[in-house]
């Protein structure tokens, strides 16, 4: 731990409350951050322009099925799948355009493998035709008149059992084989991630229960864990409802911090947030991830946490310029910016340390979700140092040289004078 | 300066339990005390979190009602209606019918009226259709539409039946907890999320089985096909009145209905849907599977009438627009009837219990549909969780490292957070999904926030020489504003996700508003407490440990 107790003699003050030995990074730090305005600006506009140039011509914007529309089939197999076989038997059921990604899981490889169609195979006539068909296809070793214990429900299995009743329970079985087929089925769903490779792994199950459904049922070599079906005319209505909270979003921001501090302010930190929107998308679009309902959601709560950071260093500025009369606007804005720093670093690093857990633990149906918070931390906290608070000095060099006055006057406008005066009574 | 410490910490402390009591009660605490009691208390526990259908494993759709079909359907009733009106009232016609029945369901035009009869034609629209107004078209023809305000409500009723009609078949299928809800705005849309329920297909059919059963006259029949028929009637090519052509229905597994034919049926109907009070599976002579079906008073006395005034005429039992079956009547029948036909038994009884249900006033169609397994559930649970639990100790443990004392002041704020979060939750009966575990991993991060902010002043104003009680007043005031702003913008978009988002997107919005909500309590008013309570039992001129 660094030995601390510089710092309090600059102040030329003795007391005998001091902050000794403390763990402290960030103190009295001098940056001038200002001044570095244009590397900020020059890696701003690199990233963005690699971002908006993958938007247009490279991977384009690449919508979920949730916006685009179409079907999607996970399915786990019993042993690692050949993509080649698999697409085979789609193609043979006329499934031509079909897509294959397989799943990378944290162990080397689950038996995973996302199959999705276009919009095209998915009309609102017969929606889960694509799906019935893809299901059909894997479906290859089907035995009539049986069906598949690895996408039987739990209902389908105990309509079997009861009407087959293979423990002579008469009449009032149906409580017990529904029992039973809970747990068959928990087995499956719980401990196997969803397969069975054999009857043999039905552990815990009466003898002539296992007989019996090895009469009635088959085992393909599939399972399917998630299927989602998004028609055409849902996927615009969505499209439209997530662009309308961005738009509302942003724009409830806006009057926010019109109302808190001066309109100028309220630009600067939106156009930050938007930056940082674009950035992230850009991200997305350079790695080819897939933007579905809850990476907007995510993008929204970037949108409130880059605002958040903004606003700790606007209240800052807003404070020093009170305080601190005679200085320049940029020397006021640097100020409070290092004092702000240690504040914005560790809070971005714990809220980071946070969102990197669920990134690598969250699993894969948050990937997009945690990779969009990722990025947006990273940028959102980097936009209020770099992007907001130079343009409001940028905007007011512009105003004092239209009015006349000399460049580095500070005479940005705060918030009104009541709010002042209640925050000093308190 | 006791400050009412005694009081504070008494009123923190019943609220962590208030709110504890929520979580581990649940809103219905006998149930949960017995669930207790019966399978121990983590089961317990997990009754009270009400989880998503991205957790539990489930079906979700979207249906969209096409309410075209009952407007038409009124259509057609006001089109009987003004044809036996006009007949009574002796005045000519050529033609009533719909034009374009896809593009304008609600539009009728009446041709052949002469001007002079205009008069008796308005008052019967007035009196008889008052759904309708009326308005000239060319060449003595008139157009009826329905009234703007009656077809908005006639689209709305459909939706809201059409809900009630799901609900019961639902119902009747044992599924638990089902949500049937209208979705979207104005777009007579339908939200149904089956929890549990893996293989929607069954579901599907009958949630989407239309049931309009009717019982008309067979004039004629049954022909091969539409032609034969055609050619066949006493004009060839043109139907007698108030006549259609109907196929009827197939059966691949029975010899005799394997080929559809065609039967020249009434256009009316004497009984619907409308007029059953019952419906159960049975059999019929030769053991097939049939439904038996009850007729309500008044159906019941309309039948008897048709079939006393028919004895020896054929009847044809119509579902969903097909001829089921025909039969020759021998006598009057009052109140009962059965139907035959293309059933196997598991058919049978699911249409007596669409039947019972009601029938579906439009057609439905499906717009959504998502299926999570459950295993994909169980994985993402155990996923979500561990990202939590790590996420959170991280936080935990730099706070102590990084601010020593005052570093357990955040740690037991933000614990406080997460129980008055869960609180929330169990007592709101509130929906935990995927999304909204991150919502509350994401609370922990951005509620530590609020901790930093004070803390950080804190040590500013130590540094400036602010005695300990001043510097932690003085922290406490500055970071307030800053608090206030940072939770309400996150707050903003949090509600504009739940107003926008859907089910797993919702969860997150809740999660992350009770527990930014939950902090700015615990960040402020709690954490002051215990800096109080500490400054208050050490000396002046001590360290404080930040």
């Amino acid at each position: 731990m660094p030995a601390a107790t510089i710092g309090l003699e600059n102040f030329g003050v003795a007391s005998d409350a001091r902050v000794n030995n403390e763990v402290e990074f960030f103190r009295n730090t001098n940056i001038d951050f200002l001044g570095k305005k244009w590397y900020f600006l020059a890696f701003s506009l690199v990233f963005s322009v690699a971002g908006i140039l993958s938007l247009a011509f490279w991977h384009g914007l690449p919508l979920g099925v949730d916006f685009r529309g179409g079907t999607l089939v996970y399915v786990k197999f019993t042993h690692p799948p050949n993509d080649a076989d698999v697409r085979a038997k789609l193609d043979k059921s006329g499934l031509k355009d079909a897509k294959l990604q397989s799943i990378a899981g944290g162990q080397g490889g689950t038996n995973e493998l996302l199959i999705s169609l276009d919009i095209k195979e998915t009309s609102e006539q017969a929606l889960d035709a694509g799906k019935n068909t893809i299901i059909n296809a894997l479906e290859t070793n089907a035995q009539p008149n049986k069906q598949d214990l690895n996408n039987a429900s739990v209902q389908a299995v105990t309509e079997y059992l009861t009407n087959n009743d293979p423990l002579h329970l008469g009449l009032d079985s149906q409580q017990r084989y529904e029992a039973i087929a809970q747990q068959v089925v928990n087995t499956r769903d719980k401990s196997l991630g969803g397969v069975f490779s054999g009857f043999n792994q039905l552990s815990g199950v009466p003898g002539p229960v296992v007989q019996s459904l090895q009469q009635g049922f088959f085992l393909s070599d599939f399972g399917v864990r998630n299927v989602e079906i998004v028609g055409p005319q849902v996927g615009r209505q969505l499209q439209k409802q997530a662009i309308l909270a961005i738009a509302y979003s942003l724009a409830g921001m806006l009057i926010y911090l019109w109302f808190r501090f001066e309109m100028i302010y309220g630009v600067a930190a939106v156009v930050a947030v938007f930056h940082d929107t674009l950035i992230t998308v850009g991200a997305f679009s350079l790695t080819n991830k897939e933007i579905s309902l809850t990476v907007i959601a995510a993008i929204l709560t970037l949108v409130g946490y880059s605002m958040n950071d903004t606003i700790v260093v606007f209240d800052r500025i807003r404070e020093n310029v009170k305080l601190l009369r005679r200085e320049s606007l940029s020397e006021i804005v640097n100020k409070s910016i290092n004092q702000t720093l240690s504040r914005t670093i560790l809070t971005s690093g714990l809220t980071f340390l946070t969102v990197l857990s669920l990134f690598l633990f969250g699993g894969e149906v948050l990937h997009g979700f945690s990779f969009a918070l990722v990025i947006g931390i990273l940028i959102g906290t980097y936009s209020s140092i770099a992007i907001a608070a130079p343009m409001l000095v940028a905007y007011q060099e512009w105003r004092n040289k239209r009015e006349g006055r000399p460049a580095q006057v500070a005479t940005l406008p705060a918030a009104r004078t009541k709010e002042k005066e209640k925050v000093r009574a308190r | 300066m006791k400050k009412n410490l005694g009081l504070k910490t008494i009123l923190i402390i019943a609220i962590t339990l208030v709110f504890a009591a929520g979580f581990i009660f649940g809103p219905n605490p006998s149930q949960s005390i017995n669930a207790w009691k019966s399978q121990g208390f983590v089961a317990a526990l997990e009754q009270n979190i009400h989880l998503g259908l991205d957790l539990r494993g489930g079906t979700h759709l979207i249906l969209q009602v096409k309410v075209d079909d009952a407007v038409r359907a009124d259509a057609s009733a006001a089109i009987d209606r003004l044809k036996s009106e006009m007949r009574t009232a002796s005045i000519n016609y050529t033609d009533v019918s719909q034009p374009d029945p896809q593009g304008h369901p609600d539009e009728i035009v009446v041709k052949g009226v002469q001007p002079d009869q205009r008069g008796s034609l308005l008052s019967i629209v007035s009196e008889r259709l008052p759904d309708y107004t009326e308005t000239s078209g060319p060449d003595n023809s008139y157009v009826i539409t329905m009234k703007a305000s009656q077809l908005q409500d006639l689209k709305n009723r459909a939706v809201q039946q059409a809900i009630e009609t799901i609900r019961n078949r639902i119902d009747a299928l044992g599924v638990s907890e089902p949500v049937i809800e209208e979705h979207g705005l104005g777009q007579y849309q339908i939200l149904v999320q089956l929890p549990g329920v893996d293989d929607p297909a069954r579901v599907k059919d009958i949630m989407q089985n239309t049931a309009m059963l009717e019982i008309r006259q067979a004039v004629g029949g049954p022909y091969p096909n539409e032609q034969a028929a055609m050619e066949q009637q006493t004009t060839p090519g043109v139907l007698p009145p108030d006549t259609v052509l109907m196929k009827s229905a197939v059966n691949p597994s029975d010899p005799s209905m394997s080929q559809p034919q065609w039967y020249l049926l009434s256009r009316s109907s004497a009984v619907t849907g409308r007029d059953l009070r019952g419906a159960e599976p049975t059999s019929d002579e030769n053991g097939r599977p049939a439904v038996r079906f009850l007729l309500t008073g008044p159906g019941g006395q309309r039948f008897a009438a048709f079939t006393g005034a028919h004895v020896g005429d054929k009847l044809a039992v119509v579902l969903d627009n097909k001829v089921q079956e025909v039969a020759t009547i021998q006598e009057q029948i009052h109140d009962e009837g059965r139907i035959t036909g293309a059933f196997t038994e598991q058919q049978a009884k699911d249409l007596s219990m669409i039947l019972r249900s009601g029938s579906l006033p439009a057609g439905i169609q499906y717009l959504e549909e998502r299926t999570v397994g459950p295993s994909l559930g169980a994985d993402s649970i155990r996923h979500g969780v561990t990202a939590a639990v790590i996420g959170l100790l991280a936080v935990l443990v730099f706070m102590l490292i990084y601010y020593r004392g005052a570093g357990i002041n955040a740690d037991l704020a933000l614990i406080m957070n997460l129980v008055i979060l869960l609180g929330f939750m169990g007592y709101f009966g509130a929906t935990l999904t995927l999304p909204g575990i991150a919502g509350v991993i994401l609370t922990v991060g951005m509620g530590v926030d609020s901790n930093v902010l004070i803390f950080e002043r804190i040590r500013e104003e130590l540094r400036n020489g602010k005695t300990p009680p001043s510097a932690v007043d003085q922290g406490f005031a500055h970071a307030w504003i800053t608090i206030v702003d940072t939770h309400v913008t996150t707050i903003v978009s949090a509600v504009i996700l739940f107003m926008f988002g859907t089910g797993p997107v919702k969860g997150f919005a809740v999660t992350l508003t009770f527990g930014l909500l939950a902090n700015l309590f615990t960040a402020v008013f709690v954490s002051r407490v215990i800096f109080d309570a500490h400054l208050n039992r050490h000396r002046a001129g001590e360290a404080l440990s930040i």
